[in-house]
């Protein structure tokens, strides 16, 4: 028998070409012949474009074309809007090229083609662009405020969309409560920053009629129904390539104006052209995530059991809204937490402002509501002294409540919020052993006796996971190599999805993982499906696969059955092998039966000359292909989930401040994750591990610093810090496996997890540490400058 | 502006161009050369992807113009494993260690962790050490924790018995 795959952690099918050099991102893929693009891009957050001539820029060396919105015919449109809600009064999404009023810095207003990159960038400095700035909109509480200048001149006021959602009966709860408190906590706009930029590369062949193009896209087949809707070309002649991607983040899985622009340019000049962000470009035109402002209201028992909640908060959209409400909804939803919290409403307004568009990065909302809702436990079990592992222990939602249902609130699914499965009190349980949380007091002590400021923190957070609509896997085994080939039409970010679901392949077909060929992001080799996003690979695509699997499993024992005249029930699958139970030299390869399954045979190898002794693979008479059946060993398989699973998880950390200098260090930190049945361990703990990192930056690093004109001040790495390894923490992870029983493998989505606790739990070891001084953690992230002014403060209050 | 002849051995193959003074090494190493596993993250020197080394090295191709390195002697991640699928110990090592998630940064890495283990010479690295040593490298993905492990791993592959 093969060794089980499933569930074993594996060392991963892609890594060979990846440390060899011989991955292949978008801008690894060359075409012979190609231009391309740099763009001019707005130096004015909100300004009236008052002329723009691009004639000198056309004369220069190596210039090709020159465009902007005048030329763009039936393609000068405003992008879609991808999630419409109707609590937007007025939706705003992006023209592809600007017209008479620019909305942030960087917008895209005009594009230089030309014969190298350097000759684009060249010519952009001949564009005569004349702008009259407007008053830009930068700060989301001054700009609900009447008066307040707008970001688009078009529209009145800065509202993006405003949503009230109640569950249960919040003012009943408030009036039966012994504890009512109010707090605020905000977090900042940080981005994904994947290490490789965004990029396009399209080819159209003028004689065939095809369009190919390479995209760094976690959502090829949107963009390849997209591109073919607005060129008119056929679906089936739009391909699209997503090879390896250097890290998404959900960034990439918006629709940009260059996805559009690069293949209609390469129509209009009849050559490949190519475009790459620089890494300037990447932080002023690609989509930024997080801030959020909340103000909310906590109903509590004399006990800590949570009544009610009543939050109202304000969502920065930026100059556009094209993914709708879909950030502020997680959130929304989110905010309970693990907790039972029977009484609650939410009301947000997400702010337009005069910076670059917010849309999901990973967490998406997720961070903002765990930080309020587990401060607000901190603050709970403050009010009525007891231990903040014990306040959350009397709200929990208990093993046997589930499936639990929020009530009428809408997770981003558009269903009501239905948590399936988890076991969060010994999941807490887990990691206050990992941690020593009943040690700590005396830890923390004796650093205190030696002046040191010690702190232990700890979040919950749970994660709605594994979205529909639906995914599908094509699985077929190969005539020529006998090896399983899977595609799907999600691409990998980087996770391992290539292993992941060569080892869901491998379980049904009994070979090893890497005989397994898994394609991603190739609209060619598999034509229906989503993306890439809300950590749903695993669980939907991942079904899918076991589901076609299965099926190819049961023709390749009907068809083995009739090769070697044994019932199918008498026969076993192993090691690429179909087997007649207890005779061990009865048998046929994969190989071999996949030969057999395709009635045109030829006996181009030994293999099939060996499969050809058995025909016909099929016992039927009459012609070789009966109505009905279809060669090849394969089958297509899709899975729909009823609605979204939940993962959940647990954090903890252990942090020393520096009240001199405000620089904090993480001294230990212990994680625990729940995200049902693990597919492979060793690429769970890799998701869990890099979303730390990814949380510690937003914790403690990251933040887009606006200005008050709405210029981005810190967009390089040099000014925009994201930790090293000298600054994330050695982690201790710690793992729990409680089956979603909404799918047939239990799966739950891990991609996002790792980062949403982090603010809330540095947050709360700060407060820890700093205990005596009485500092209380409200904004995140902080930096040394504003971690010391809250000591400052709290010393000299 | 005049081209410039640029003559460099890279991975041991001898190359001549005539380049733009302005061509960044990395582009001449990517788009002159196909060489395209050097990556480019920032093009400000921080990121640290496009490392690779000359005359043994460690340094960011972004920073350097190609004709800067007219005369030198290149490595790149194509020329650290011999041919074929056989893999160099700190390459081994993060696909053991589970080093990377993307691999965007890892040509990056590895070509720095090769200067520093040649540096070090030594199986016995300690965390800290490691950490200091690839501080000048960002990955987005893992949080580092199994790139640590996997410099460790190679550190006892390449130097444990001595």
């Amino acid at each position: 028998m093969a060794t089980r795959v499933f569930g074993q952690p594996v060392v991963r099918n892609e890594d060979q070409r990846l440390v060899s050099g011989m991955g292949s991102f978008v801008d690894d893929v060359s075409a012979p012949g190609a231009l391309h693009v740099a763009f001019l891009r707005s130096p004015e957050a909100h300004a009236r474009v008052t002329s723009l001539d691009v004639t000198a820029a056309r004369e220069q060396p190596g210039v090709v074309a020159v465009y902007t919105h005048t030329d763009l015919g039936e393609l000068d449109i405003e992008l879609p809007l991808m999630i419409p809600h109707p609590c937007m009064p007025y939706p705003k999404t992006q023209r592809l090229l600007a017209h008479d009023e620019v909305h942030y810095v960087g917008q895209t207003i005009a594009m230089v083609v030309a014969e190298s990159r350097y000759l684009a960038e060249d010519a952009l400095e001949w564009i005569e662009l004349d702008l009259e700035p407007l008053p830009a909109v930068v700060d989301i509480e001054a700009a609900v405020e009447d008066g307040a200048a707008t970001t688009h001149s078009d529209s009145p006021g800065n509202v993006g969309a405003q949503l009230t959602q109640v569950v249960g009966d919040p003012d009943a709860a408030f009036a039966e409560a012994d504890i009512v408190f109010t707090e605020h906590y905000s977090l900042e706009r940080s981005g994904g920053m994947s290490m490789e930029t965004r990029g396009v590369l399209a080819d159209y062949d003028a004689r065939t009629r095809e369009l190919t193009v390479w995209d760094t896209t976690q959502a090829p087949l949107t963009i390849k129904g997209s591109l073919g809707s607005l060129f008119g070309i056929p679906y089936n002649k739009v391909r699209v390539k997503q090879p390896d991607m250097g890290g998404g983040f959900g960034t990439k899985v918006m629709f940009y104006p260059d996805e559009v622009l690069i293949p209609w340019a390469s129509m209009q000049l009849g050559r490949p052209v190519k475009f790459v962000e620089d890494r300037i470009e990447h932080f002023i035109g690609s989509t930024h995530e997080r801030k959020q402002i909340h103000e909310i209201d906590v109903a509590a028992t004399s006990d800590g059991v949570v009544l009610g909640l009543r939050d109202r908060f304000l969502h920065d959209t930026g100059a556009y809204i094209p993914y709708g409400i879909a950030i502020a909804q997680v959130a929304a939803t989110q905010l309970p937490g693990p907790y039972r919290v029977p009484n609650f409403s939410v009301e947000f307004t997400a702010v337009y402002t005069n910076t670059v568009p917010v849309t999901p990065y990973r967490g998406c909302g997720r961070p903002q509501a765990c930080m309020v809702i587990e401060r607000v436990m901190d603050r709970l079990a403050e009010e009525i002294g007891v231990d903040r592992a014990e306040i959350r222990r009397r709200n929990y939602i208990q093993p046997d409540e589930f499936p639990y249902q929020r009530g009428e609130i809408l997770f981003a699914d558009g269903l009501p919020v239905t948590l399936d499965s988890g076991e969060y009190e010994k999941q807490l349980q887990v990691l206050l052993d990992a941690i020593g949380w009943e040690e700590f007091s005396a830890e923390k002590e004796a650093a205190r006796a030696e002046g040191r400021y010690i702190g232990l923190g700890l979040a919950n957070y749970v994660e709605g996971t594994g979205l529909g609509p639906y995914e599908g896997a094509h699985v077929q085994v190969e005539p020529t190599t006998g090896k399983v080939w899977v595609a799907t039409g999600l691409t990998s970010l980087g996770q391992g999805l290539e292993t992941t679901l060569a080892q869901v392949a491998a379980e049904e077909l009994g070979v090893d993982h890497g005989d397994v060929i898994v394609v991603t992001g190739d609209t060619q080799a598999m034509p229906w499906g989503v993306a890439t996003f809300a950590s749903r690979a695993a669980v939907v695509s991942g079904n899918a696969v076991a589901i076609a699997a299965k099926d190819v499993r049961e023709k390749a024992l009907e068809f083995a059955g009739n090769m070697l005249e044994a019932a199918a029930e008498d026969l076993e699958l192993a090691d690429g092998h179909i087997f007649v139970k207890g005779a061990p030299d009865r048998f046929v390869t994969l190989k071999q039966v996949a030969i057999a399954s395709n009635p045109l045979r030829y006996a181009f190898d030994e293999d099939a000359k060996a499969a050809t002794q058995f025909a016909p693979a099929r016992s039927a008479d009459g012609p070789q292909l009966p109505p009905g059946d279809e060669p090849g060993l394969e089958a297509m398989g899709y899975y729909s989930p009823p609605h979204a699973t939940w993962a959940s998880g647990a954090h903890a950390a252990v942090v020393e401040v520096d009240i001199e200098t405000g620089e904090l260090r993480y001294l230990r930190y212990a994680a625990v994750h729940d995200c049902g049945t693990m597919i492979n361990p060793m690429i769970v703990e890799g998701q869990v591990m890099g979303g730390v990192a990814q949380g510690v930056g937003g914790a403690f690093y990251e933040r887009m610093a606006y200005d008050e004109s709405g210029q981005l001040r810190n967009a390089s790495f040099m000014d925009f810090l994201m930790p090293y390894a000298t600054e994330v923490p050695k982690m201790q992870l710690e793992h729990l496996e409680t089956p979603s029983p909404l799918n047939p493998k239990g799966i739950k989505g891990a991609g996002e997890a790792g980062c949403i606790p982090v603010p809330a739990l540095t947050a709360s070891a700060i407060d820890d540490a700093l205990s005596d001084l009485g500092v209380t953690v409200r904004d995140m992230p902080l930096d040394p400058c504003s971690l010391k002014a809250l000591i400052d403060a709290a010393t000299e209050g | 502006m005049s081209d410039h002849s640029v003559h460099v051995t890279v991975n041991g193959v001898t190359h001549e161009r005539e380049v733009e003074p302005r061509l960044l090494l990395s582009d001449f190493l990517r788009h002159d050369l196909g060489l395209t596993g050097t990556h480019v993250g920032c093009e400000h020197g921080v990121c640290g992807c496009c490392t690779v080394r000359v005359d043994g090295e460690a340094m960011r191709s972004c920073l350097m113009f190609a004709v800067q390195a007219d005369g030198a002697e290149l490595d790149t991640i194509e020329g650290l494993a011999g041919p074929g699928d056989e893999l160099h110990p700190i390459q081994e090592a993060f696909r053991e260690c589970h080093g990377l998630q993307c691999g965007f940064c890892t040509p990056g890495f590895v070509m720095a962790i090769a200067s520093y283990l040649e540096e070090e010479q030594r199986a016995d690295l300690t965390d800290e050490e490691v950490r200091e040593a690839i501080s000048g490298n960002l990955c987005r993905c893992t949080g580092y924790q199994n790139i640590v492990a996997a410099v460790q791993y190679a550190a006892r592959t390449m130097y444990g018995s001595s």
